[in-house]
């Protein structure tokens, strides 16, 4: 990818070195865990080491008499403080969601007794020293075993451990299946994976009673919904609440929503009257933040004989763990709009269906859903291919939509904006030098290796949950301040949002100052996630700088006695049509705004605020090409070479998307090669530190080509669509392919990922054995 | 996460240490680096009452060669032997092995008695200085004893120390040159101790023969294991590439493993064949 | 059971701190709350993710896996002082000008082990940075433009060593 600026003359596409880097370079950062305020109190909790139990009793005694303690507290003691999830389908059970144990415990780290002390030492003493007595219950882990009649039950108080169900179907499936020369079927299980961001989960709350106000610092993706449950969640109203994301050091979907500890520490807060934090160690974040994928998909895929896709049907049973959180039900969702992926597919079926079971409650993380839709559609399209021994790269180009097909509305009623899957494709072939690469594998296969080409093209939905909103002001001086309510953690807002308006205003980027993360400051907003920034944060704040110049049009013409109609935006302000010389600076303009020079009949002011919502999602597409080997002797797995090409519209930083494709790869690739989280049958975490749960490494990249092709998008006023999650939707699939090519040889249908080398070692030992 | 309550005392003798010891019993720990105690104080895996930091005790850190012997004192860190040209030139397996510990800033501030006292079974050191017929120097305020690594490690975190004894220095018998030793690693993804590991320390005769062998695996059991049958299969024979793979062949006789999260038995076992191969040609091919 | 605090002395950036400290306390925590320097993070409670990175006596060391009696009389460097004034340190510029950070959490402890990588291999390639770096995590990045940044600092900081 390019990072040289395309057009010289504008910031849009320029690759301008981050803002937001010199404090957090030097130290200078602010997360939670670094605020600093008098009184504090800190929180530690005793949790569940059971998954599944009646709690008999809770002995506090010791704990409540040690040094610096302020209180214990349990479930008994804290009244009805729950957590609340919506309702997405008709009888949905929802169980109880406590903030701290009332009564039973389903999940191991499901908080029982909370702790407040002087300090964090003193409250982990105290938190150690508690003693639970269970009544153990019969566990599930499992979320197909969940469904099976007889299945232990992950609540006792439900009588099923089913959650909820959705189903969508378009065409005729029946008459197409009927129709079909093959049916290609697949069963396969993405991994259930921690987000892992560096910074665990933190909150610090600061009450103030006599104001009846409460501050709280949370590092969260979205500080207004935030704000909004815990009003709901406190029974406090949410105008007297401030959340604050300082400095948050990542989420991946994961600090998208409330959690039990949240509330608690607000609730503490204002319960003692002073400030109370609570930072969970990595330990605590493994076992209470909402972990991702572990979905089971069904799939069949009916074809006909020479490669046309017929008819689809895919049934996915989600593992939502103990609890729900605000999200949990949202990731297989995206099954039901994704399924077909970028093939003309009119008669599709698709059923999700969600299971309690005794586990970490999932949710999104990075993709969240997309990876197990684009994994499932692009492993099917390669066993279809195989099945009918044709080439993987044929078969998905006679089913590909077509450029002139789009707007294209799929079998499951979305419709795609725009693509060219074509494009990306032969870019990525390009990149790859794709005949080569199967040249060496045959070569490579010749001599007997485990050699593998793979490819996944894809097409992955961004911009949605909602609206974003956001807010161009011009201060008294001129001076440019973009309020905006995408919630940056990592992706360079304060930058890239800066490049929009300075590029919109024609200002120097120096004059543009961008604020986010305070319910305080900024007027709403939806918040950081599901790639949605750049399509909703950054089409709210072009709506609103186009409302400021068109406001700015009519005070300038009003100022140089010109009409409106004339006025022309030049650098750093505007001037009259054709006469250069007549003009006014942005300072200028500002000025007469709040100063009595507005025409008559406008307010004063300047100051617009946009709130967007597009009411469709932006739909971006790539292709992604894997060669991998394998060593037959140990399993072990090297990706030799990775091309990622990836269409999101209208770059705006390309120095920033490369980035983002690079970190979504990575934890895609973490997907893939190592990171699984697992529960014994008893369920018990055995992947519950970084001890034992694997993520990526600087060691652990292949080399990577990341190309680029550009589609804008035509419904969005920037054209740009999400790159947030590209690499880790499109490059899983990619490498799975290749490790289920470099396995053919063997006759290996299917491998779930990850490809760990103990796995691919008994999978290829297995395949001997079974072939003699 | 904060490590339990102690008292902390970093005596200036290692009389004054051993009264220390004398005086708390088994509820000291001996404190060094603190790259293996610490992190399982963290977890509250262990809390002892009292530790006794060796850091301001004179002599126990450095390396220095006394005759035949190379002599390691028990506070040189990883890094220290990694990098030391005496180790480098004179025990390359050595060096290997020390250079793959943890990371780079674990090897900075891990020591090599530490690591050895800690004898955890998914440690690097343990298998290398068994292979290299390492002692350790023990002493208490009886005074001094030697004890061989085949003696030393006991079992799963477990040495032939006695809770008044420090462990002061490691002597290893420096091997004739050229030094063909070595240490191959499966490294675990996530914690990057050993999930299976393999030291070689080979002699070749005059006549090219292997006059002598020490194959040894890490992982596969509480305690480095002597890959008895391997070592045998090697003596007397010259190290073709297919005798050293007859010989690897036999390296999981009579091993047992523990299946993890990771690695389940019959992985490990087929890893111990592949990392003693690997570290047997290593070793072969040095000169 | 209550155990007396233990006296401590350190240099902490160039400047002469002493303290009294409770033997249980981690030299981050020491850092962090007594001095606080919270550019110091932590990550993980494994000593695997080296966003505690720090410098005592001149070495990279994960300062949540050292108590802070166990730096008594060290010289300690953290984030907070690696640039001088305003003029960053190499690598502090060549993260920014590489785009070797994003979230910024791990960033100081990538930058305290890179600074003492070059310290002690002024050009390393590809994989001894990547082996210098197998004690420090990052979630956002992919590592790409990290390694990228600190071979571009290593590029600069023989440059300006040429020069001078």
């Amino acid at each position: 990818m390019s990072t040289e600026q395309s057009n010289p003359d504008s910031l849009i596409g320029a690759s301008v070195r981050r803002v937001e880097d010199p404090p957090l370079l030097t130290g200078q950062g602010c997360y939670v865990d670094d605020v600093k305020l008098p009184g504090i109190l800190h929180v530690a909790i005793h949790r569940s080491t059971h998954p599944h139990a009646r709690i008999v009793s809770i002995d506090t005694a010791e704990a409540a008499a040690m040094p610096g303690v302020e209180c214990v507290l349990t479930g008994d003691d804290i009244g009805n403080l729950v957590l609340r999830a919506p309702m997405v389908a008709p009888g949905m059970n929802m169980p109880d969601h406590p903030i701290l144990a009332r009564g039973a415990v389903h999940a191991v780290g499901a908080p029982i007794t909370a702790v407040v002390a002087e300090s964090a030492a003193a409250a982990q003493d105290a938190a150690a020293s508690i003693q639970v007595t269970y009544d153990p219950l019969p566990v599930v882990t499992d979320a197909e075993a969940a469904l099976e009649d007889g299945s232990p039950l992950a609540h006792e108080e439900l009588d099923t451990n089913f959650c909820y169900s959705m189903k969508r179907e378009g065409g005729d499936v029946d008459k197409a299946f009927a129709e079909a020369d093959h049916i290609c079927r697949l069963h396969m299980k993405s991994p259930r994976v921690v987000a892992m961001s560096m910074e665990a989960r933190g909150v610090l709350a600061q009450p103030d009673p006599a104001r009846n106000e409460l501050t709280v610092w949370l590092s969260t993706q979205g500080p207004h919904r935030a704000r909004a449950d815990l009003a709901n969640s406190l029974g406090f109203p949410e105008n007297r609440i401030r959340v604050i994301a300082p400095d948050v050091g990542g989420g991946f979907g994961s600090k998208g929503c409330v959690y039990r500890e949240d509330v608690l520490v607000c609730h503490l807060a204002q319960k003692l009257g002073r400030p109370v934090k609570w930072m969970a160690t990595r330990s605590e974040d493994f076992l209470t933040t909402c972990q991702g994928r572990d979905q089971a998909m069904t799939s069949e895929l009916a074809l006909s004989k020479d490669g046309k896709m017929l008819g689809l049907k895919v049934r996915v049973v989600a593992n939502l763990g103990a609890y729900l959180h605000s999200a949990t039900a949202g990731p297989p969702q995206r099954m039901l709009v994704m399924a077909p992926g970028c093939y003309q597919l009119q008669d599709v079926r698709v059923e999700i269906v969600g299971a309690f079971t005794n586990t970490v409650p999932t949710g999104p993380y990075r993709g969240a859903g997309r990876p197990e839709s684009v994994l499932n559609i692009e492993r099917l399209a390669d066993k279809a291919a195989r099945d009918l021994g044709m080439d993987p790269l044929e078969l998905r180009r006679k089913n590909y939509i077509q450029p002139d097909q789009f707007p294209y509305r799929t079998g499951v009623g979305v419709e795609y904006d725009s693509g060219d899957y074509e494009k990306s494709l032969s870019e990525a072939l390009r990149l790859s030098d794709y005949d080569q690469l199967i040249r060496h594998r045959d070569e490579a296969r010749a001599r007997g290796e485990l050699v593998g080409v793979g490819i996944s093209t894809f097409t992955e939905p961004s911009g949605g949950a909602g609206f974003e909103s956001g807010a161009v002001r011009v201060e008294r001086t001129g001076q440019i301040t973009v309020l905006t309510g995408s919630s940056s953690h990592g992706q360079g807002h304060e930058t890239v949002w800066a490049q929009v308006a300075a590029d919109k205003l024609q200002v120097p980027m120096e004059n543009v100052v961008v604020r986010h993360g305070d319910t305080t400051a900024i007027q709403q907003g939806t918040g950081t996630f599901g790639s949605r920034s750049a399509v909703m944060g950054g089409g709210a704040l072009a709506t609103a700088a186009d409302r400021v110049i068109a406001k700015a049009k009519a005070i300038a013409g009003n100022l140089m006695e010109a009409s409106p109609d004339d006025v022309v935006q030049v650098e750093g302000g505007f001037a009259v049509a054709g006469v250069p010389e007549r003009n006014v600076n942005w300072r200028q303009v500002a000025g007469a705004a709040y100063a009595k020079g507005t025409p008559a009949g406008m307010d004063p002011g300047l100051n617009e605020t946009a709130f967007f919502d597009p009411n469709r999602e932006a739909w971006g597409f790539g292709a992604h090409v894997a060669l991998v080997r394998i060593d037959s002797d140990t399993g072990e797995l090297t990706i030799e070479k990775l091309v990622l090409v990836d269409d999101i519209g209208v770059v705006l930083n390309p120095m920033i998307v490369e980035a983002q494709v690079h970190g979504g790869l990575a934890q895609g690739l973490g997907e893939a090669l190592c990171e699984h989280m697992v529960f014994d049958e008893n369920g018990q975490p055995r992947t519950g530190t970084l001890m034992d749960y694997a993520v990526p490494r600087a060691s652990t990249m292949p080399p990577v080509v990341v190309g680029e092709t550009e589609t804008p998008n035509p419904f969005n006023p920037l054209g740009v669509k999400g790159v947030g999650e590209a690499g880790t939707n499109g490059a899983p699939p990619a490498v799975a392919n290749a490790v289920m090519d470099a396995l053919s040889p063997l006759g290996i249908d299917h491998v779930d990922m990850p490809y760990t080398a103990p796995k691919l070692w008994r999978a290829i030992r297995e395949a001997r054995t079974a072939k003699g | 996460m904060h490590p339990a309550s102690f008292g902390y005392h970093a005596p200036r003798s290692l009389e004054e240490a051993f009264g220390l010891l004398r005086e708390h019993g088994e509820d000291a720990k001996v404190l060094a680096g603190g790259h293996s105690l610490l992190p399982a104080m963290k977890l509250r895996l262990t809390q002892p009452e009292v530790l006794v930091d060796l850091r301001h005790v004179p002599g126990l850190s450095g390396i220095r060669v006394d005759g035949d012997t190379l002599v390691i004192g028990a506070l040189t860190t990883h890094t220290e032997v990694s990098t030391a040209e005496a180790v480098r030139r004179s025990l390359p397996g050595l060096a290997d092995t020390a250079s793959v510990i943890g990371d780079l800033q674990v090897r900075n501030r891990g020591t090599m008695g530490g690591s050895v006292a800690h004898a955890d079974p998914a440690a690097d050191l343990p298998v290398t200085l068994t292979a290299l017929d390492a002692s350790f120097v023990l002493a208490s305020s009886e005074g001094e004893r030697t004890v061989a690594a085949d003696e030393f490690f006991v079992d799963f975190f477990t040495t032939a120390l006695e809770p008044h004894e420090i462990l002061t220095a490691i002597r290893i018998p420096l091997p004739p040159s050229p030094a063909r030793t070595s240490y191959a690693k499966l490294p675990h993804p996530a914690s990057g101790y050993v999930v299976v590991s393999a030291a070689a320390a080979l002699s070749v005769d005059h006549a090219g023969a292997c006059a002598g062998a020490r194959v040894v695996l890490g992982g596969v059991a509480g305690t480095p294991h002597r890959a008895a049958a391997t070592e045998a299969a090697l003596t007397g024979r010259t190290l073709t590439p297919e005798v050293v793979a007859a010989a690897a062949a036999q390296a999981a006789d009579g091993i047992d493993p523990h299946a993890d999260s990771y690695a389940d038995e019959d992985y490990k076992r087929h890893m111990a064949v592949v990392y003693a191969r690997r570290a047997i040609e290593t070793a072969a091919a040095r000169a | 059971m209550e155990h007396p605090a233990i006296p401590i002395n350190v240099t902490v950036n160039g400047k002469a701190r002493a303290a009294e400290v409770e033997p249980r306390l981690l030299l981050v925590h020491f850092l962090r709350e007594n001095l606080g320097l919270t550019g110091t993070h932590v990550g993980c409670d494994t000593s695997q993710c080296g966003a505690c990175t720090v410098h005592v006596d001149g070495l990279a060391v994960k300062s949540c896996t050292m108590l802070a009696v166990q730096a008594d009389s060290a010289a300690i460097t953290t984030i907070e002082g690696m640039a001088e004034g305003t003029a960053l340190h190499p690598v502090q510029e060549a993260f920014q000008e590489q785009h070797g950070l994003q979230c910024g959490y791990c960033t100081p402890g990538m930058v305290m082990t890179a600074a003492h990588l070059l310290e002690t291999n002024p050009e390393p390639d590809d994989d001894a940075i990547k082996h210098a770096l197998e004690g420090n995590l990052c979630r956002c990045t992919g590592y790409i433009n990290i390694v990228k940044a600190i071979r571009w600092a290593a590029e600069q900081m023989r440059g300006q060593h040429a020069s001078s």
